[in-house]
């Protein structure tokens, strides 16, 4: 019997999953449905993590009010990521600074890395979903 | 001429691009991702503030609350609500959505 095999009867294989989001919300669907799909892998006990690159960092801005949009403000949505064991929240550095925004702006704590740490970040996960 | 602009000047160049056409006199109104465009603080900030004294900048404040950014809007540029956008687009002659 394989390791895998091995793994699967204890319950399953758990891989490393990076949902890596890089376009602002309300502009785009992405935003909303990138946090749905994230949500719905908390279901499946994988190691998941969020990036947060270019526009993607506006979505964790502060003080969001949707009322005279009419659309839902799906901004709180990440502050109960935690409660889904969805801690590992990256933004990358230079995307905050081209932008004018520091973690203070953000409606989460977050884990700020530079390009490179971002990089390698990405480099060490099984599975990159995008959005 | 009203040019309305609706994408991130940081993920798309239609900000740009705009800018660089619009003549002097003319309106610009920033609108859903656009109005990032029009906030403080970013690198962008520096082409708008120099197309300022020529151009007069809109955003639609709906859309700035959505994405939190109604505090930090650039001195110079005009928050509007929708019946503002409906008069902005009554009182020009003509359109250009840079999209």
């Amino acid at each position: 019997m394989s390791d895998q095999e091995m793994d699967m009867e204890e319950g399953g294989v758990v891989k490393q999953f990076m949902f890596v989001n890089r376009k602002a919300p309300y502009g785009t669907i992405y935003a909303l449905e990138g946090l749905e799909v994230v949500l719905i892998s908390a279901a499946f006990e994988q190691d998941v993590s969020m990036a947060f690159i270019d526009d993607g960092v506006y979505e964790l801005k502060k003080g969001q009010d949707t009322k005279a949009l009419g659309q839902k403000n799906f901004s709180p949505t990440y502050r109960a990521l935690e409660g889904y064991d969805i801690e590992k929240l990256y933004v990358e550095k230079e995307s905050m600074a081209v932008r004018g925004l520091t973690v203070e702006d953000f409606a989460v704590d977050v884990t700020v890395l530079d390009h490179a740490e971002m990089a390698a970040k990405m480099a060490e996960q099984d599975v990159l979903i995008s959005f | 001429m009203l040019h309305i602009v609706n994408k991130s000047p940081y993920e798309r160049n239609a900000l740009e691009s705009c800018l660089r056409l619009a003549i002097n006199g003319s309106a610009v109104l920033l609108i859903e991702d656009g109005v990032y465009g029009a906030v403080k603080g970013g690198s962008f900030e520096g082409a708008l503030q120099a197309a300022l004294p020529g151009l007069k900048i809109y955003a639609l404040g709906p859309d700035l609350s959505a994405r939190g950014m109604a505090d930090r809007v650039l001195d110079g540029v005009s928050v509007v609500d929708y019946g503002g956008f409906v008069d902005l687009v009554a009182e020009h002659s003509n359109c250009q959505s840079w999209l």
